[in-house]
């Protein structure tokens, strides 16, 4: 990889290996799966911000009501957090309301880095809203790999504990390195 | 949150300024071990507008204190910020401001 630059005019661009590119087709496509919908379609695009809670109530009359307890699944729960932390109702409602729209959102995201992201890799450049999708998408497959691997601050450390031979040490590898993609892109952007 | 490989840009800022007003609701952001600090402190700026020095306070107290209080206000717009911070991943709830 050759890091994120801006690009006069807005934007950046960034190069990558067809490898790079194809790894995190596969993450994102997998963080894309997690978050779709069970059964039925989030609101679309291009809804805006005050309509989500009203095409979310929508969607409770023809549909029953959304959720209102966190995922099992921990990626999931932590992708799609609680919005209160000491009031179930409240967190409930919260949820019920404002679940499906994050949802569609974070699938938006991921549909748009993938649709900018060629298989082969190259040199890849960005508008400012999509180096936002890539930075939001990044950021779940970070958040998702992050839970699975249980990592804490000290990542490095659990890291170097492992023996190369662990099937976890090479999933640990590419978090690091997709914190590596992340901050690059940050720092890009400002 | 931690610091990546790419060396973030921190300057520990003196401004004193706090965003908590008495007004009762606030938007709270939590610590966790993944966020990387500049990108929280990039999302401060990107959706409260806040210049760079208190975005990196609030990521600063949110990384050593484990939680900061970003905002305040009513409690729709608290709880539209907390859909929002969700959308960029950052752990955020909403609370009445006792």
């Amino acid at each position: 990889m050759e890091p994120f630059r801006s690009v006069r005019g807005g934007g950046t661009r960034v190069s990558l290996a067809a490898a790079e590119a194809s790894l995190l087709r596969s993450l994102v496509g997998q963080v894309m799966s997690l978050v779709e919908p069970d059964d039925l379609e989030g609101p679309g695009p291009g809804s805006g911000p005050g309509e989500d809670a009203e095409l979310a109530a929508l969607e409770a009359m023809v549909h029953g009501p959304g959720a209102d307890k966190p995922p099992e699944d921990p990626v999931l729960a932590r992708l799609l957090p609680d919005g209160y932390r000491d009031d179930p109702e409240a967190a409930g409602e919260f949820r019920r309301y404002t679940e499906p729209a994050l949802r569609s959102a974070k699938h938006q995201a991921a549909q748009e880095m993938l649709d900018t992201l060629p298989e082969s890799g190259g040199r890849i450049q960005l508008s400012q809203d999509q180096a936002l999708s890539w930075l939001k998408a990044l950021n779940d497959v970070r958040l998702a790999l992050g839970v699975r691997l249980g990592v804490t601050e000290e990542f490095e450390e659990q890291w170097g504990q492992l023996k190369p031979d662990d099937p976890q040490w090479s999933a640990f590898e590419v978090y690091v390195w997709l914190g590596a993609v992340q901050e690059s892109l940050v720092q890009a952007m400002k | 949150m931690v610091v990546s490989a790419a060396p973030a840009e921190v300057e520990v800022p003196r401004s004193a300024d706090n965003p908590v007003s008495d007004k009762p609701w606030v938007t709270i952001v939590w610590n966790d071990p993944v966020n990387l600090m500049s990108y929280v402190t990039y999302v401060f700026q990107h959706v409260f507008g806040y210049p760079k020095k208190k975005a990196t306070k609030l990521m600063l107290d949110v990384h050593h204190k484990g939680k900061a209080v970003v905002a305040a206000g009513a409690r729709e717009a608290m709880e539209r910020n907390v859909e929002i911070l969700h959308g960029y991943g950052l752990w955020a709830t909403v609370k009445q401001d006792k």
